[in-house]
């Protein structure tokens, strides 16, 4: 009898139908991986195995074995449902911050489970949360269970939630991209102690996520998903060396291909920094803060060089200050220091600062965030325009504003009333899109790109890397390029810069950088994205 | 691939929404009023206050004390618009007509001569002298919802009292708002030292004793309805500039403003393109809640006698009558029921707008 059999499952929103006729199996000890892009279906398939998926209908047969033998988890009671979840079926969450409560500490929550669900008294409870804390490998468990959530990194908050969903030992533990919200060093750190604790307690494990790089190490089958159909299941093995379907054959050759116009030597340099230091004022803990702030440096004397045609590629984590230095470049963020654009510096004067806003652009990573909800295409797209070109007719304005969507690959004839429609009816390649229409419109020297693709699924984030590559490669751009991911500098960049805790620790040319790196903090990050 | 320039011309491409079907393009505003006219409830709500204040405002034709057009020996007269004396239609005296004279209505019922009245023969100030009964006189044929203490009708005072309520809550919501939105806008753009002293400055002006200073001004100066719009106004406006500052505060770091200050986009610009179109959610929200506590603020002060001057129509002059005459229940009942209606309608549409620009629900 296999651990959990879904038959004929199918998922409708009122009239949309998201899940269609998905069957899976997953035996005991198994490890399972549910891949696909956003909008797949992959996460609410998870959720209603645990009853979770709220407002939607729910048809087919979720049937798992538990303790009290086969059952239809979406015909149990509401009793039922809630005793199965957590005690057989316990899941993990994509983003660790919410999904832990901001007002417990890490070992409170643990200790509420246990009470909770396997009735262990209270004085006991906390010891066994800190028992369950050292298994997951937190150094100084004892103190770490009395934190609150926000004292723990996000590596640390995702083995809270771990050991958290771990406490009553389930059979099947579901992960939601666990892995999605942290760091690349951190994934494959994550991946391994759920591999480990897999094989100490003997559960089976579903994973969910986009990326199918990840699954090849960690499962032993894979079922990918697309628009609410399980096109494709078998063993990783099978699959990886000859996937079946032609969407599983997109995916696995969707890892972004170089085709960039190589780095000439002499070019002239369009952005340079000499020690440039970014620091925000940060309060003073207790009476301390009443007297004044301490500072926070962002980033220490960073010297770099982005040359015409050429990409620099900053590689770094989160609050490594790379997104910080993009913004002091720019010149959207007070600096100590120089920095230089087109030989020119920031702060001469209005009129100064406005012409030379021309010539350096920027593309941000959020396409959701970065489009004004309330904006039609032409105006979000025109605005350049009517900063620098104020006195160009509105059917001239209109004209250039249709040039530039169409040499982002977006035309009238693929959406009708283009110009007029909001940034709501776009995918978020589309909306991407737009927004690096918007920066090329003032015909800029510069473009700098703040993880471009990063929240884009990766076939459609490999096309926007083309579409960079081919703009660079016409208009002779220059790109500073910030992204935690090693694939795409390697497909983008002619330099690469590598920051840790606001410092450089290493830069050179792409080669010498990925093939002989110097530092060991180059080395982790690169055996990460392997 | 269409035209083999490269892949990405090729179409919406891998995973994309297909975007074949025409879309009609409709902006955030439109759906959300969309949403607003689905909710049945708030948009009958909507349709029937819209009605009330419509009727109100031609309050003139619908209760008046004076003929909208009268036919006197064959000659046409316009009492509405011009006051014309007693003798012009066969009285003894050069006073202005009172039409609900009987001697009067006796003369302009003869043969040949007619007149078109209001539905209801009052207006706000008429004293009915020839009433049947002693004041305050209960509900009749001539008085259809009584009279008040001082004879003048009931129906009457509450069309033109309703009329003054709405039109200064209209009046103290449009100051409130735009005193609120300037003031939460300025502290939430530009944030830090500014928006520090901006709240304490809330602070101090808070704390004032709103209640005292309106007792202290109306005993200063000659009350009136600009005066108390004046005041209220003063510190109406605290609570919505909160509301309006945190979303500046959120919205002022959006890519979309970094994109846009990267474009050399000047701040005001910023403000009033891109950053206050995407903070209303919270001022359209309160609008029709604050309409309400505007109604409610000028109906509890008239009633404690701070309010409209005296002979103003008012609700909460009425309110106070039927308390000092709790025997004419039509007084207190009728009024009561007004202002339920009123604010019923108000929460109403307050609810389904609500609904309506609730983000969570503008993604469906």
């Amino acid at each position: 009898m296999s651990l959990l059999r879904v038959e004929n499952l199918n998922i409708a929103f009122g009239a949309s139908r998201v899940v269609q006729g998905v069957n899976l199996t997953l035996e005991a000890r198994q490890k399972l991986a549910l891949v696909g892009e956003s909008g797949s279906g992959k996460t609410v398939t998870a959720l209603s195995l645990l009853g979770l998926a709220e407002g939607a209908q729910v048809s087919g047969r979720v049937l798992f074995a538990g303790d009290a033998g086969e059952v239809d988890v979406l015909q149990l009671p509401p009793r039922q449902l809630a005793a199965l979840r957590g005690q057989e079926i316990a899941m993990v969450f994509q983003e660790p911050m919410t999904a832990l409560n901001p007002l417990f500490t890490v070992g409170e929550q643990i200790a509420e489970v246990l009470q909770l669900k396997m009735g262990v008294a209270a004085r006991d409870a906390m010891e066994q949360a800190v028992a369950l804390l050292a298994e997951t490998g937190i150094p100084e468990p004892e103190r770490r269970c009395k934190a609150y959530p926000h004292q723990l990194s996000g590596g640390q908050r995702q083995r809270a939630m771990i050991a958290m969903a771990l406490a009553c030992k389930p059979k099947l533990l579901i992960a939601d991209e666990p892995t999605t919200a942290l760091d690349v060093t951190v994934r494959q750190q994550i991946l391994d102690l759920l591999t480990a604790l897999q094989q100490k307690m003997g559960m089976a494990v579903l994973l969910i996520t986009h990326d199918l790089n990840l699954v090849r190490r960690f499962a032993d089958r894979v079922a990918v998903m697309e628009r609410g159909v399980v096109v494709e299941q078998g063993t990783v093995a099978e699959l990886f060396a000859n996937p079946q379907h032609p969407y599983t054959q997109r995916l696995l050759a969707s890892r972004p291909t170089r085709n960039v116009v190589d780095a000439v030597a002499d070019a002239p340099p369009v952005v340079e920094t000499r020690e440039l230091q970014v620091r925000y004022a940060v309060p003073r803990s207790g009476w301390r803060g009443w007297f004044g702030k301490d500072s926070f440096v962002a980033v220490r004397s960073a010297d770099l060089t982005l040359r015409a045609g050429q990409t620099l590629g900053i590689a770094g984590e989160s609050g490594s200050g790379k997104t910080t230095l993009a913004l002091a470049v720019l010149g959207l963020q007070p600096f100590g220091n120089e920095v230089r654009v087109l030989g020119q510096a920031w702060g001469a004067g209005t009129d100064a600062d406005r012409a030379l806003r021309r010539q350096i652009q920027v593309v941000f990573q959020d396409p959701f965030s970065s489009l004004s909800p309330r904006m039609t295409v032409e105006e979000i797209v025109g605005e350049g325009l009517s900063v620098h070109e104020p006195a160009l007719p509105v059917t001239a304005r209109r004209e250039r504003v249709s040039v530039a969507l169409q040499d982002v690959g977006l035309t009238e004839q693929q959406f009708p009333g283009l110009l007029q429609r909001y940034p709501h009816q776009f995918s978020g390649g589309q909306r991407q899109r737009i927004a690096i229409a918007r920066a090329l419109i003032v015909q800029p020297r510069v473009l700098v790109l703040d993880e471009p693709t990063s929240a884009l699924d990766v076939t459609m984030a490999q096309q926007i890397l083309e579409l960079l590559q081919r703009l660079q490669a016409e208009l002779g751009l220059a790109y500073l390029l910030i992204t935690h991911d090693i694939g795409v500098i390697r497909a983008m960049a002619h330099h690469v810069l590598v920051m840790k805790d606001g410092e450089i620790v290493e830069q050179g040319p792409l080669q010498t950088v990925l093939d002989a790196p110097q530092q060991a903090y180059t080395r982790t990050l690169l055996a990460a994205s392997e | 691939m269409v035209d083999g320039r490269s892949p990405i011309h090729g179409g919406p491409g891998l995973g994309e929404p297909s975007p074949s079907a025409p879309v009609a393009s409709v902006s955030p505003t439109r759906r959300a009023w969309l949403r607003f006219r689905r909710n049945r409830l708030g948009f009958v709500s909507l349709l029937v206050f819209c009605v009330l204040v419509l009727l109100s405002l031609a309050a003139e034709l619908v209760s008046n004390d004076r003929p909208l057009v009268v036919v006197y020996q064959g000659q046409a007269y316009w009492p509405m618009v011009k006051d014309y004396p007693e003798t012009t239609f066969g009285g003894d005296f050069a006073t202005p007509t009172d039409y609900l004279d009987p001697f009067i209505q006796k003369k302009l019922s003869e043969p040949g001569n007619w007149a078109v009245f209001a539905p209801n023969r009052y207006g706000p100030k008429t004293l009915n002298y020839f009433a049947k009964s002693p004041n305050p006189a209960p509900p009749s044929a001539d008085n259809w919802l009584g009279t008040d203490d001082r004879g003048r009708d009931l129906l009457a005072q509450l069309i033109y009292g309703f009329r003054v309520s709405v039109l200064f809550a209209l009046a103290l919501t449009f100051t409130g708002v735009l005193l609120g939105v300037i003031a939460g806008a300025i502290q939430g753009f530009f944030g830090g030292k500014t928006d520090l002293a901006f709240q304490r400055f809330i602070e101090i002006w808070g704390s004032m004793p709103e209640l005292y200073l309106l007792i202290i001004f109306s005993a200063v100066f000659a009350p009136s309805v600009a005066l108390l719009l004046v005041l209220l106004s003063l510190f109406g406006w605290m609570g919505l500039s909160d509301y309006v500052r945190a979303e500046f505060l959120r919205n002022r770091q959006m890519d979309y403003v970094r994109a846009a200050r990267a474009l050399g986009v000047s701040d005001w610009k910023i403000i009033v393109r891109h950053v206050l179109p995407n903070s209303l959610t919270p001022v359209v929200t309160f609008l029709p809640f604050r309409m309400s506590g505007s109604i409610l603020a000028l109906t509890s002060l008239d009633f404690l006698g701070l309010g409209v001057p005296p002979g103003t129509p008012s609700l909460g002059e009425l309110l106070s009558q039927g308390k000092n005459n709790i025997d004419a229940w039509w007084i207190s009942l009728s009024t009561f029921a007004v202002l339920v209606v009123t604010l019923l309608l108000l929460t109403f549409m307050s609810d389904a707008l609500r609904d309506a620009v609730d983000p969570r629900k503008a993604q469906q």
